[in-house]
């Protein structure tokens, strides 16, 4: 489908009869169906990378077949619903936050105009309470003794096939961005709720093929990308290269060696596309600069982790290369490169399902000295931490007028922000690599940012409306610092941002760039021995390269 | 029409009581049986309901950080709304479940041409829910000193304080909470009907307990203030005294409207435990609120944790692709089989 006019969609998003704009629905939700249409559905997954997850040890993926969502039949197994219930009461008893979360919501509201999905699309359902009513309304009818008793006048429902539709088309609305959580009274995470929906579906054989191809690719090749080990080198080497043209200065940089003092794991994104070039070109730079004694490693090329947006076993399977690679290499700590999601796992759960980390020591920075206490466990730090450290201690040295040509604002990513709370790092290295540097309005930044709206495995293209009516309220913050302060450029710490975002300013803000912190960091870093590319400007003055890092790819 | 039939349902239980209580003998009904039976299902139901919370682990530390994380020496923490020790966790939950805090950050946003969203404060439900929830727990205090003989000192403080001098009207002093309470009741329903998204996300179980309340309020009210002649205050303290004592008598006629009321009350406590009135117990147990944020310093168990989950092994990673790492230069654990052992 092709993807509206921004005239259109300008009109739509306002005018359209929502909920979102004044419009009340006259039909009750219990009884308003889900309908799929082209454009509405991410398509899904390929039977053959369903079969390919199945046969793994450790993980189900059972039920593989070819269906689509828009034809009335899915195909689904016989007994699906005593499949679903018996796989909801067993999540039931596995997760206490599912209990309370079904239980205690009071539908007061508070979340409802919180979510980027209801503010973009109006669709009722996508009112974070709505959304998790799909579920509720079924645990109620099955497992509480009012719904049991007083059924639908008790707010139950009974599972069918049509709750089914509703639970595929609303749990991948939604971009497990907490933003709701923050403002509940109850703190009820509506990623808690439709991570829940996403493994029942998965019981069933419902996913997308966006999450479970890349998931699989990470599997089987260490990262999302699906680059085996030699391609996965030959990108770094390249952008090494290209580091090596802008500034002089040789990276040396390793693969798989073992004895290395830091394994260093980034999104694969960063080595495969832009604007994640620019940042991973950062990364070289900056460890190459500091003298770094780390390694690169080819089969744990992957920080993200397509498995939190699946199941929690298959978030671990995934997860449990980075601890594996370490210890086989013997690395002393891992730093780890900007990502959202993947901190969000990193942060809260790498170290409950595949540590204790006893084979490494506690992280400490072999250029400051800084021992950073707060990883002490997962031994496993973020790249802002490290580097914000490193300038703290006056470490590395910057030329901010190397980013002259960038105005920046700063969009804090979900997961950093409200699933590890890593807030001010990146904001104190953006205070020292550009001259200037403004924020969003306050409702829009911190632990009140918005999703990029393709989080969690939605950023695939064939949703591509919903994408940009999801991230209307980030871009249009953006839009606000465009407007009053020139900003050119978002800068962020996340890979999924670096890909959608870009999108997402293409279609309602042209002219604003992404880019990493990393970008910016690796852009303003005086080198040794470097001698930086010149470029003679339109008077015939050489000058550095107003580009910097981006002049070269 | 939701709403229509959570106020039939209330007003069939006025009616029941009300009519039930004038049939002679079974005021001991609605007086003593089946008030004993809502205490008993009331924490019974409440205390199964929390247990049954408690069997169900917390296998991640999930915290929702609206701060600041604890990270380097020069980057200040958000204690409360990112905290890392217990007493940090203590005094979020504390203003959390005290001062409703998340509710305090309310925003309302709006569309408008162009398109542009605006955000802006909203902080009446917040305001409201405070005044429903503590006037409803000063009129459960103050409801001590009718199960209580003699009223302890600091209980006749309290009512003295809620009666405010300034609102004495008539006889007896009208309490701040009685309004508070009403006027948080009426705010909240209204709410539920004016506001589009929450009309439209209301529930039976959503109004079943604000028309309860509402007529428990009104009944005790019309007890207080009005009808004081219809109901024999002697005779109900010695009751109320009695129930507490495990020795309850009626020894005079009371009056309907007590009926009502205690039946109203009743049937509260039954629902409670069986509804969302439940929030009382969970917001104590939010998994997203109660947690410290610290779970790469300290490592979170998960009872069910599956060791049996192993990554792809990077023996098999090698197995498949070991002859392009070699071409690539990558180190390898074996060196290349001759090419008749492969499969």
């Amino acid at each position: 489908m092709a993807l509206a006019k921004l005239e259109q969609l300008s009109k739509s998003v306002v005018q359209g009869p929502s909920l979102a704009t004044g419009a009340q629905p006259t039909k009750d939700w219990m009884d308003t169906p889900a309908i799929f249409k082209e454009g509405n559905f991410a398509y899904p997954a390929k039977q053959e990378k369903v079969e390919y997850l199945d046969s793994q040890d450790g993980i189900d993926f059972p039920n593989a077949r070819i269906w689509s969502p828009d034809e009335d039949d899915w195909k689904l197994p016989e007994n699906w619903q005593s499949i679903i219930l018996k796989g909801l009461k067993e999540r039931l008893d596995k997760f206490r936050s599912l209990k309370i979360f079904m239980d205690c919501c009071v539908r007061c509201g508070a979340c409802a105009d919180k979510c980027h999905f209801f503010l973009g699309t109006g669709d009722p359902k996508n009112m974070p309470v709505l959304r998790a009513e799909l579920l509720r309304s079924v645990y109620r009818n099955d497992f509480t003794l009012a719904g049991k008793l007083f059924g639908k006048m008790a707010g139950g429902r009974e599972m069918t096939v049509g709750v089914l539709k509703e639970w595929f088309m609303y749990s991948y609305q939604c971009t497990e961005c907490r933003r709701c959580s923050v403002f509940c009274p109850y703190g009820i995470d509506t990623a808690e709720v439709t991570m829940m929906i996403r493994e029942l579906l998965h019981l069933v054989g419902i996913g997308i093929n966006w999450i479970l191809e890349p998931a699989s690719n990470s599997n089987r090749t260490g990262n999302h990308m699906g680059l085996q080990p030699h391609t996965f080198k030959d990108n770094v080497d390249f952008l090494a290269e290209d580091v090596e043209a802008l500034t002089g200065v040789k990276i040396n940089h390793s693969f798989n060696r073992k004895g290395a003092e830091v394994l260093f794991i980034t999104p694969s994104a960063d080595v495969f596309a832009e604007p994640g070039l620019y940042t991973a070109m950062g990364y070289l730079a900056l460890f190459e600069q500091i003298g770094l004694d780390y390694t690169w490693s080819t089969y744990a090329s992957e920080g993200g982790n397509f498995g939190l947006f699946t199941s929690n076993e298959l978030m671990k399977k995934l997860n449990a290369k980075m601890y594996a690679e370490a210890k086989r290499l013997g690395v002393k700590y891992i730093i780890g490169g900007e990502c959202g999601h993947m901190w969000r796992v990193v942060h809260q759960y790498m170290d409950t399902m595949n540590g204790p980390a006893d084979f490494m020591e506690v992280p400490k920075s072999p250029i400051t000295g800084t021992v950073f206490e707060n990883a002490k466990s997962t031994k496993m730090i973020h790249i802002s931490e490290f580097t914000a450290d490193l300038i703290k201690h006056g470490k590395i040295k910057f030329d901010p007028s190397r980013n002259a040509n960038v105005k920046a604002t700063y969009h804090d990513s979900c997961n950093p922000a409200r699933a590890m709370g890593l807030m001010d790092e990146p904001r104190y290295i953006l205070d020292h690599v550009v001259p200037g540097w403004v924020e969003m309005p306050e409702n829009t930044i911190r632990e009140q940012t918005f999703c990029c709206g393709s989080g969690t495995g939605l950023n695939t293209d064939e949703i591509m409306e919903l994408r940009m009516r999801a991230g209307l309220p980030r871009a249009n913050a953006v839009k606000h610092v465009i407007d009053k302060h020139d900003v050119n450029m978002l800068s962020c710490v996340c890979a999924i941002d670096r890909a959608t975002l870009t999108s997402l300013m293409d279609y309602w803000n042209p002219g604003c760039g992404v880019c990493g912190i990393s970008e910016l960091v690796g852009n303003a870093l005086i080198m040794d021995n470097e001698k930086r590319a010149m470029g003679y400007g339109a008077d015939g003055t050489e000058s550095e390269l107003p580009d910097g890092l981006r002049t070269m790819v | 029409m939701k709403y229509a039939f959570s106020f039939v349902a209330v007003l069939a239980l006025v009616i029941i009581a009300w009519l039930g209580s004038m049939i002679p003998g079974l005021q001991y009904l609605f007086g003593i049986a089946i008030p004993y039976l809502a205490i008993m299902i009331f924490l019974g139901g409440f205390i199964y309901r929390v247990v049954q919370w408690a069997k169900s682990p917390v296998p991640f530390s999930i915290p929702t950080t609206c701060g600041q994380g604890k990270s380097l020496d020069f980057i200040k923490q958000d204690k409360l709304d990112c905290p890392t020790r217990a007493s940090e966790v203590a005094a979020r939950m504390f203003l959390e479940i005290f001062a409703f805090r998340s509710l305090f950050r309310n925003t309302k946003s709006e569309l408008h041409e162009g398109p542009k969203i605006t955000y802006e404060s909203s902080r009446w439900l917040w305001l409201a829910a405070l005044l429903f929830h503590y006037s409803f727990l000063i009129i459960v205090i103050r409801h001590m000193r009718l199960f209580l003989n003699p009223v302890p000192q600091w209980l006749q403080f309290l009512g003295f304080l809620d009666g405010g001098a300034m609102l004495q009207v008539g006889a007896p002093l009208l309490y701040a909470s009685s309004l508070g309470l009403l006027g948080g009741v009426v705010f909240l329903f209204g709410r539920r009907l004016v506001n589009r998204n929450v009309r439209y996300i209301s529930l039976a179980n959503d109004y079943f307990p604000l028309f309860l309340i509402f007529a428990i309020a009104v009944t005790g009210m019309l007890m207080r203030y009005f009808l004081r002649t219809n109901i024999d205050i002697v005779t109900i303290k010695e009751l109320l005294v009695g129930l507490v004592t495990l020795h309850p008598v009626i020894n005079a006629e009371i009056g309907s409207i007590f009926y009502i009321h205690v039946f109203l009350v009743s049937a509260l406590l039954v629902y409670f435990p069986f509804s969302k009135l439940m929030h009382m117990g969970g917001v104590f147990m939010s998994p997203t609120r109660n947690m410290p944020n610290n779970s790469r310093a300290k490592r979170h168990i998960n009872p069910w944790n599956d060791p049996t989950i192993k990554p792809h092994s990077y023996a098999g990673y090698e197995d498949e692709f070991r002859e392009f790492m070699v071409d690539a230069g990558i180190p390898v654990e074996k060196e290349l089989p001759p090419r008749k052992d492969e499969e």
